[in-house]
């Protein structure tokens, strides 16, 4: 497996201790894991959703958010402009 | 101090809230330091219980739980808590809203005193990858409680409340429950709410009690369960919990013993008490049947495709930006991977990257379809047994609490401690696990496992077992 590779997908800095460490954990798990590929699975459906429930849908209406809701929600933000969150900027300028 | 008891107490005028909850803190601020069970505890705890008693004395129904103490796992949010599901990222964070279980608590006139020791975002066994620092076992505090509730098994076991809300993915109910000699339960996927629950994986993901008798787990369902619309995995339940109609005869239920839970090298005595409760259980009127569910030994890989799968997607919420820990980068990618990389833990950075590889390119069939194909096979062996029997008896875990460090360097080992739990995970069915005895002086739990929805008859069985003994009034 390669460490690096998967870490950036998941968007973790790792050092270069955890990428040894993670590298060899990962494959014995994964060896153990290989454990499934002696079931023959043809046919079997996969179990995609713990409950036989369907979509379940509401009215497209904005419904209002308690005003005390909203500010505890904002006030966890790491830089706030106003209501708005403040971030690094995505595209290069 | 059941919630039983209490209720008497409090209706017969021999106790108020407010008598309930100081006492409450009072064993709190005695044995917390040592049990590291509770990471932080609310302020305005005996505040509401004096209000609760106001509102009493003035004539008012305060509530089937009315002045109860409960506490609550730090990954369910209470409005204006420091909730962090015990995890660096989660530094600073304060919930926004209650969690819909907690809504319905108060409702019920519970007392919420504070957030339970867990392991980070519920992954674990042992209540050892905190990041506040492992809980001890209130049996031998240089053993594990077990995990991930293990701070919420320990307050129950210790005193320190009556009753504790967990989450279970995978047995992190029950395996605590069993190691710290209390009652836990599982509901079956779809009773109780999720909304509020900091999600691990959510096809897993259920909340449930941890007491210390069956009767208390039930009333503490009873105010808790139902469909919510904030879910849309919850149900419309068409039998609710009613505790005053659990009958203790087992006259007519069937209980399979399956021939794949009994393990190689498994400790002989947990075996034996197991065996032993399983004939108080024929003694009670109950018929046993020996079961075979072939897909058994397929389950813990199966789940740990499954778990960092969903996991690593639920975890990417955490982004160093809208809560918690942030450390700047010089860019918006490395920043997320800075705040990500430091603030998350061991075990959570091992199952993103598990989870992440498992659903990344190339992989996805051999892995994550594999496993839900096999997650089919198992539901099908629950399927197939309880056709032919009512409930399903086996061991809890397969060691009792073991000593602090001894596998926590050893991710494998660790898993296997949740070897008899995470099939009703995979399977969606409720399960609960009780006490029924002690192995070189530690609780020993055996769990039963039932039908989607039916948790009345593992409240039967359960209630019967601890009416003719006497394990769940030890105390540590």
């Amino acid at each position: 497996m390669d460490i690096k590779h998967i870490a950036k997908l998941a968007r973790l800095d790792l050092t270069g201790e955890e990428e040894k460490t993670y590298g060899e954990q990962l494959g014995s798990l994964l060896a153990y894991v290989d454990t499934l590929q002696e079931l023959d699975t043809r046919d079997v459906p996969e179990l995609q959703h713990a409950m036989e429930v369907t979509n379940v849908f509401r009215e497209d209406a904005v419904e209002g958010c308690e005003p005390d809701v909203r500010e505890r929600a904002l006030a966890n933000f790491s830089k706030r402009k106003n209501d708005l969150l403040q971030v690094q900027g995505v595209f290069d300028v | 101090m059941t919630i039983a008891s209490a209720k008497q107490l409090l209706q017969s005028g021999e106790q108020t809230a407010e008598g309930l909850v100081s006492d409450c803190l009072e064993r709190i601020q005695e044995q917390n330091k040592e049990l590291n069970a509770l990471l932080w505890v609310s302020e305005t705890a005996l505040e509401e219980a004096r209000e609760l008693d106001r509102r009493r004395e003035a004539g008012e129904e305060i509530g089937p739980l009315g002045g109860i103490p409960i506490v609550i796992k730090d990954n369910i949010l209470v409005k204006g808590w420091p909730n962090q599901s015990a995890s660096q990222i989660l530094e600073g964070h304060r919930s926004a809203y209650d969690a819909t279980v907690i809504e319905r608590l108060r409702r019920a006139g519970a007392v919420l005193i504070g957030c339970a020791n867990m392991d980070e975002f519920a992954m674990g066994s042992s209540t050892e990858s905190s990041h506040f620092g492992a809980t001890k076992n209130p049996w031998d505090t240089l053993r594990v409680p077990g995990g991930s509730s293990g701070g919420s098994a320990a307050a129950v076991a210790a005193g320190f409340v009556p009753a504790a809300l967990g989450s279970d993915t995978g047995g992190s109910i029950r395996q605590p429950a069993s190691l710290c000699g209390v009652v836990g339960l599982k509901p079956t996927y779809g009773r109780v709410s999720r909304f509020g629950l900091m999600a691990m994986a959510s096809s897993l993901d259920q909340i449930g009690p941890i007491t210390r008798t069956v009767e208390d787990a039930a009333l503490v369902m009873q105010a808790m369960e139902g469909k919510d619309p904030r879910d849309a995995t919850s149900v419309e339940l068409t039998q609710t919990t009613s505790p005053e109609l659990i009958t203790d005869s087992l006259k007519g239920v069937k209980i399979g013993i399956p021939d794949e839970y009994v393990l190689d090298g498994m400790d002989e005595t947990i075996k034996q008490l197991v065996m032993d409760a399983v004939a108080q259980l024929k003694k009670a009127g109950a018929k046993i049947e020996h079961i075979s569910m072939p897909h058994t030994k397929y389950a813990l890989a199966a789940y740990y495709v499954l778990m960092p799968c969903e996991a690593s997607s639920n975890l990417g919420r955490y982004d160093g930006l809208r809560f918690g820990y942030h450390s700047l980068g010089d860019t918006l990618e490395k920043t997320y991977a800075r705040s990500r990389g430091e603030g998350f833990g061991s075990e959570v950075k091992r199952r993103i990257l598990l989870g992440s590889f498992a659903l990344s390119a190339g992989y996805y069939d051999a892995y994550y379809r594999k496993a839900l194909q096999v997650r089919t096979l198992i539901k099908r062996d629950f399927d197939e047994a309880l056709k032919r029997v009512d409930a399903i008896v086996t061991p809890t875990s397969p060691s009792v609490a073991w000593p602090i460090g001894e596998k926590f360097g050893d991710p494998l080992t660790m898993y296997l401690s949740d070897i008899y739990t995470i099939t009703a995970n995979l399977a969606t069915v409720p399960a609960m696990s009780i006490p029924c005895g002690f192995s070189q002086g530690l609780p020993v739990g055996m769990q039963i496992m039932g039908r989607p929805f039916d948790e009345h008859t593992l409240y039967r069985i359960g209630m019967s077992y601890q009416h003719v003994t006497d394990w769940h009034t030890r105390t540590p």
